[in-house]
C-alpha cells in the first residue's frame, strides 16, 4: 500500500468527527438524518446502525478491492451495503421492536445513503483495510454526533424532553413544530448556518494572525 | 375509487416524499438551482417511480413470499439494473427524449425516493394499481416540490442575503418554510 504511507491512522479516524464531517460539512446522508431525529434516542439507533453498516461494508470493500472488477464496482458495493443493512435491520426488529417500528422504512433506506457509498468509492476501494475501517468508523461518529445534536435539539425543544426524561416543568409549552419535518429542515439549517460562521470566525482569526506576522518582519 | 384518490392526494400534497418524509433531498437541495432543469428531473424520476412500483409489486408477489430476508437486496439490484436498461432503451428508442434528460437518468437510482417508494408500497400491502397510484402521486409531489423550491432558489439569487446564510443553509431553511405550508394541507382529508 504505497500511498497509505504518509496516511495517519489516528488523522484518518478524527477527521470525520469534526473537519470532514459528513452531514455538517460535507452535506452528505440528510434523508435518514433529517428523518429520524425528532428524538434522541431514535437518532442514537440510526447512528448505531448506520456505524454498523459503514464499518463493515469498509473493511470488506477494503479487503476485497483487489478482485472486484473495476466497471461493476458500484454494484458490489451496493450489494454489500444492503447485506449489512439487512442484517441491522433483522437485528433491531429482535432486540429493539419499539424503535424499529418508529424508525420503519427508513432503516433498509440506509442502503441509499449517499455517505457510505460515497466512502467506499472514495476511500474504501482505494486504501488499506486499516486504514479504511478507522476512516469508517471516524466518519459514522461524525454522523452519529450530528444525529445525535440534531435529535436532542429537537427533542428538548419540541417535546422538552430528552431520552423521554421531561427537562422542564408542568409549564413548559413544547414547540411541537420542532419534531414535525419542518423542525427539521430549520433546525440543521441553523445548525449548518452556526458552521459557517465558526469557519468564517477561523478564517479571519488566521487572516489576521497571518498580517501580523508579516508585520512583524 | 375514494380510495385511490386519497391514496393521490396523500403522496402528492399530505405525505409529500421530500417535504413530509425527507426522501430524494440530494437531488431536492443539489439540482433544484434551475426551474427548467428542476422539472425535467421530476419528470423523469415520476418515470423511473412508475416502473418500480411494477417491479416492486411483481417481485413482492411472485418472488419475494419465499425469501423475505431478500427484499432489500433484490429491490436495489432490480432498481439499479431497471434505470440502466431504461436508459439504454430511450438511448435507443427516442435520442431526443435521452438528450432531454441528460445525465438525471442514471443519478436517479441513488436518489432514496425510489428505494422509499418500493418500501412504502411493500409495508403497507398495496396492490398493483395503488401501487402504480401511489408512485403516481410521489412522483408528481416531487415534481411539484422541486419546481417550488426551484422558483423560490432564483428569487434568492437577486436578493441581498447574508454572506453567512448563502447555501445551504438558506435552502434548508426554504425547505423548512415550504414544509410548513404543505402542513397545511393534513387537513384536507378530516376523516382520517
Amino acid at each position: 500500500m504505497d500511498r497509505d504511507k504518509n496516511l495517519d491512522t489516528y488523522q484518518e479516524f478524527v477527521k470525520g468527527i469534526w473537519r470532514d464531517n459528513p452531514v455538517f460539512v460535507q452535506v452528505l446522508g440528510m434523508c435518514p438524518m433529517l428523518a429520524v431525529t425528532n428524538s434522541a434516542i431514535n437518532a442514537l439507533v440510526m447512528g448505531g446502525a448506520t456505524l454498523f453498516v459503514l464499518m463493515g461494508s469498509s473493511f470488506l470493500v477494503a479487503a476485497f478491492k483487489k478482485w472486484i472488477p473495476k466497471q461493476v464496482r458500484i454494484s458490489l458495493y451496493i450489494i454489500i451495503i444492503a447485506t449489512f443493512v439487512t442484517v441491522a435491520d433483522y437485528t433491531l426488529l429482535a432486540l429493539l421492536p419499539g424503535v424499529h417500528k418508529e424508525l420503519g422504512a427508513f432503516i433498509p433506506l440506509i442502503v441509499a445513503n449517499c455517505m457510505i457509498l460515497g466512502r467506499q468509492e472514495a476511500f474504501a476501494s482505494r486504501h488499506g483495510v486499516r486504514f479504511a475501517v478507522m476512516d469508517a468508523a471516524g466518519m459514522s461518529l461524525g454522523f452519529v454526533l450530528a444525529l445525535f445534536s440534531l435529535g436532542s435539539i429537537r427533542e428538548i425543544l419540541g417535546n422538552g424532553s430528552l431520552f423521554n426524561i421531561p427537562l422542564f416543568g408542568e409549564t413548559f409549552e413544547p414547540w411541537v413544530i420542532m419534531i414535525l419535518p419542518p423542525g427539521g429542515f430549520i433546525t440543521l439549517g441553523l445548525i449548518l448556518l452556526f458552521f459557517n460562521w465558526v469557519a468564517a470566525r477561523k478564517k479571519a482569526f488566521l487572516e489576521q494572525v497571518a498580517q501580523a506576522e508579516r508585520e512583524s518582519l | 375509487m375514494n380510495e385511490l384518490v386519497w391514496i393521490f392526494v396523500s403522496a402528492l400534497l399530505i405525505n409529500n416524499f421530500v417535504l413530509a418524509y425527507f426522501l430524494g433531498l440530494c437531488p431536492f437541495l443539489g439540482v433544484s438551482g434551475r426551474l427548467e432543469t428542476s422539472f425535467r428531473l421530476g419528470l423523469a424520476t415520476t418515470f423511473v417511480l412508475i416502473v418500480t412500483a411494477l417491479c416492486a409489486w411483481f417481485l413482492n408477489t411472485y418472488i419475494l413470499i419465499h425469501a423475505p430476508y431478500l427484499r432489500l437486496i433484490s429491490f436495489i439490484v432490480v432498481i439499479a439494473s431497471t434505470v440502466q436498461f431504461i436508459e439504454m432503451a430511450i438511448k435507443k428508442l427516442s435520442p431526443a427524449l435521452f438528450k432531454a434528460l441528460g445525465i438525471f437518468l442514471p443519478l436517479i437510482t441513488t436518489n432514496c425516493a425510489i428505494l422509499g417508494l418500493a418500501i412504502f408500497a411493500t409495508n403497507r400491502g398495496y396492490n398493483l394499481v395503488e401501487g402504480l397510484i401511489f408512485a403516481l402521486g410521489a412522483g408528481a409531489g416531487f415534481t411539484l416540490a422541486m419546481v417550488l423550491m426551484a422558483g423560490l432558489r432564483e428569487e434568492t439569487e437577486l436578493s441581498d442575503v447574508p454572506a453567512l446564510m448563502q447555501g445551504t443553509a438558506l435552502n434548508l431553511i426554504i425547505a423548512g418554510i415550504l414544509s410548513m405550508a404543505f402542513m397545511g394541507f393534513a387537513g384536507l382529508f378530516s376523516s382520517t
